[in-house]
């Protein structure tokens, strides 16, 4: 029932530009991309613990948000990315109110480990750092309609790359650990009662594959699947409110494709749609985004 | 060289995130209760049902010096030097007062039950039966009414139970074991008056035998946790076993007396039927009413329609009738436009505070509802005032009798006016938490937190400002909520109060002020 919102949450970037946290594309030293992405998630019916069902006092649930993303050469091989949302969450039926704001402050380190072509097959290894944090004092405790999760994050990624000409493969799995968070009630069930206003929040472990035909970083296209799971937490009851603290996990795939504008050097825009699959305690979703990026160099004689 | 700082880089921006996550519950901290008074006198306090504290019998304890006490004293020695890590943590937790822990038990059970039905493939919905509890829909659907009515009951039969405990106790003069063998070692304080019947004891029976009839699907649940009080007492060296036996044997016995009234208390027939459903809205019509309609998809049967004629503890049923409020203001009417607008403009204009506070006291579906969080907040000043088990018992019956009598008041109210909910009369109305399955006058949350300030003010003057603040921001909260119009919270309150004040009035003269 809360699936977008940690969708948003937990992968923020996933796939919104080139050169993301999940792919093996770097900016070159003193190279800076900045772009905006549009998104727009919608689910109908959800799984409420593994009961897959819709809700009329929810009808749809529709979330649309603007994503900023700015990605910095550091140096070569080593990439800053960063990105903020703003999101707009309703639903159609019953008489809960949407809620809107700006979500969290993501930051990740990426570097490349590891690189070396093998008969003809252009290998890699990437480390991706990140953390995250709140931006604002959004409620969280609204589900499915909160705009995030608040919860502070550490994340790893590790990912391999591989390219034999213009076809490449990406397979990489991330741990991100979640802070526990503050809600606006002292006391709250799970499968007990806790008198707290402190909500545990599971670690997620998540993977992410990517098979596509690429030439530079600023042309693909890709097929995507990806899994997370939330190590713990407790199932919806029926016909219960979710919370922040249960067990998520969704199975999603889709298809990500970017292009450079003609004439404008440097523009390329951006499209990307996944649908999730299968799921526990999240909904149904398929995401569409569409974005535009912007890269030059920040000193010159170092643009490519 | 370079780069092995940037991986460790990496691996630090893990650390800003904290390592512990375990979280600190606040009723997990309260320490061993050590009663700042003893109450001996509290045999002689009113009880609530019984007739006297002697309508049940209590049989004459065994000699101190016969083999079976020796044997029991023996029993303690072994269960002591037999003591695990897990017995430890059992100790602390009981130690910090038995009708505390059992309320908290109650309140559990009523968050676990606290869940809509499901509806039926056609669209109506199941209706739970105590008949069988463990098929879906689960029984009981501890909605605000049944939970107000379950604390009121246990809370009282605890109170009974213990006022015919203390007098057995100072009938019989029983020495603790500890006096009677001083190599008895007492684990927790134990308070120095007699020690049979165990009050503890008593106020697990009485619990265990009220909660199994208004959560009947929880017996194996509450016989463990019944179990687990008891033992705890032996453990302790506070209690050999005959004194915890004929506790819970009078506690149960006395929890009969409360499970008869309620069999017959008229509650288990509030859900009503299609007729009278379908009755409430032509009544309304007729009256010249826009009539409640359920906001819910697929429409839901109103909550508890009869619930009102529920006989309660404090105020009887024809004053409920003749107490009642008068009618909101037309749905015809300029002053309800006006108030419809105001609910209109706190949907529209929501603050964060004004969130916080809505959540904060929303108290909705999976939770342990209004009556719940009063109880919490009564409770977690309970334990700083020191009271002894029987004054906890009757502070808290005074305050659940008070809560479950509002219900009744207040569903009297509302389906006696039957009024719409402000996001039914003006469809721009969105609403900041769950709108409940019922018409908004008078407004729950309000005559509940109205009832329960006032009492909690009489127990704890000290504290009587911040009470009536907590119910003055509770019963704003479902107008900020936009799901409540002004006057169903303010004749609410004053609603609340009023039985608030009848509870006050029996606490001056139930003898133990």
């Amino acid at each position: 029932m809360r699936k977008i919102a940690s969708i948003l949450c937990l992968c923020a970037g996933i796939s919104l530009s080139a050169q993301t946290e999940s792919d093996a594309l770097f900016m070159d030293k003193h190279n800076l991309c900045g772009g905006f992405v549009y998104g727009n998630t919608t689910w109908d019916h959800y799984w409420e613990g593994t009961f897959y069902r819709n809700n009329a006092n929810i009808g749809s649930f529709k979330s649309n948000s603007v994503m900023a993303m700015a990605n910095y050469g550091i140096a070569r091989g080593l990439n800053v990315i960063t990105s903020a949302a703003w999101i707009d969450n309703r639903v159609t039926a019953g008489t809960l109110i949407g809620q809107k704001g700006i979500q969290d402050l993501n930051v990740f380190l990426k570097k490349e480990i590891w690189a070396k072509d093998i008969k003809g097959f252009n290998s890699s290894l990437v480390a991706v750092g990140g953390v995250s944090a709140p931006l604002t004092d959004y409620v969280v405790d609204f589900l499915p309609i909160s705009i995030g999760m608040r919860s502070k994050t550490a994340s790893l990624r590790l990912l391999g790359d591989v390219q034999k000409g213009h076809w490449y493969g990406t397979a990489s799995a991330m741990y991100t650990r979640r802070n526990n968070i503050t809600i606006d009630r002292n006391s709250y069930y799970t499968t007990e009662l806790i008198y707290s206003n402190k909500m545990f929040m599971p670690d997620v472990f998540s993977y992410n594959i990517r098979l596509g035909w690429r030439d530079g970083a600023d042309k693909y296209f890709e097929l995507i699947a990806d899994r997370m799971n939330t190590l713990g937490g407790f199932d919806i009851r029926k016909n219960d409110m979710p919370l922040p603290g249960n067990n998520m996990d969704a199975f999603r795939a889709g298809v990500n494709i970017k292009y450079p504008v003609p004439v404008l050097n440097g523009l390329s825009v951006m499209a990307t749609g996944m649908q999730t699959l299968s799921g526990r305690n999240m909904g149904k979703a398929r995401m569409i985004m569409a974005g535009v990026v912007y890269q030059t160099a920040f000193m010159k004689g170092d643009k490519k | 060289m370079k780069s092995s700082i940037k991986i460790a880089g990496l691996f630090g921006l893990l650390a800003l995130v904290s390592c512990n996550k375990d979280i600190t519950q606040r009723n997990l901290e309260f320490g061993a209760l050590n009663p700042a008074k003893i109450d001996t006198s509290a045999g002689k306090w009113k009880p609530v049902l019984l007739t006297s504290a002697t309508e049940f019998s209590c049989d004459v304890p065994i000699a101190v010096t016969s083999p079976d006490y020796k044997l029991q004293l023996l029993e303690i020695k072994s269960r002591q030097a037999n003591m695990t890590d897990a017995d430890e943590e059992t100790l602390k937790y009981w130690s910090a007062g038995t009708v505390l822990r059992w309320n908290e038990i109650l309140r559990e059970l009523v968050a676990k039950y606290n869940l809509p039905p499901y509806q039926n493939p056609d669209g109506t919905y199941p209706i739970p039966s105590s008949a069988n509890p463990l098929a879906y829909p689960y029984f009981p659907f501890a909605n605000p009414p049944y939970a107000a009515r379950a604390y009121a009951y246990v809370s009282a039969a605890q109170y009974d139970a213990l006022v015919a405990a203390y007098h057995y106790k100072g009938f019989y003069r029983r020495s603790r074991p500890s006096a009677v063998d001083n190599t008895i070692k007492e684990l927790i304080p134990v308070v120095k008056d007699f020690a049979y019947p165990s009050e503890e004891a008593v106020v697990a029976g009485a619990a265990f035998a009220m909660m199994s009839l208004l959560f009947p699907g929880e017996q194996d649940y509450l016989q463990e946790k019944l179990n687990e009080c008891i033992d705890v007492r032996i453990l302790a060296g506070a209690n050999v076993r005959s004194e915890v036996e004929a506790g819970v044997k009078l506690g149960k016995a006395v929890a009969g007396k409360f499970i008869a009234r309620a069999r017959t208390d008229r509650a288990g027939k509030a859900v009503g039927t299609p007729a009278d459903w379908a009755k409430l809205e032509s009544d309304a019509i007729a009256r010249g009413e826009t009539p409640w309609i359920s906001q819910e998809s697929p429409k839901r049967p109103p909550m508890l329609p009869l619930f009102g004629k529920t006989i309660g503890f404090l105020v009887d049923t024809t004053e409920v009738v003749s107490n009642r409020p008068t009618a909101p203001p037309s749905t015809a009417s300029p002053e309800f436009a006006k108030e419809l607008d105001e609910v209109l403009w706190y949907s529209q204009n929501a603050t964060r505070e004004r969130m916080r506070i809505v959540h904060f006291w929303a108290d909705g579906a999976g939770t342990y509802t209004p009556p719940g969080h009063w109880n919490a907040i009564a409770c977690e000043d309970f334990v700083n005032m020191r009271f002894s088990e029987v004054r906890w018992a009757r502070n808290l019956a005074l305050l659940n009798m008070a809560m479950f009598d509002a219900a009744i008041c207040c569903w009297d109210a509302k389906y006696a006016y039957f009024n719409p909910r402000p996001s039914q009369a003006n469809n721009k109305i969105k609403t900041l938490t769950g709108l409940p399955n019922f018409p908004a006058y008078t407004s729950g949350h309000s005559t509940f937190s109205g009832a329960a300030a006032t009492l909690l003010s009489h127990v704890n003057p000290s504290r009587a400002n911040d009470y009536m603040s907590m119910a003055d921001e509770a019963s704003k909260s479902r107008l900020y909520g936009a799901i409540h119009y002004r006057s169903d919270i303010e004749v609410g309150m004053q609603m609340g109060k009023n039985i608030g004040d009848k509870a006050v009035a029996r606490a001056k003269t139930d003898g133990a002020d």
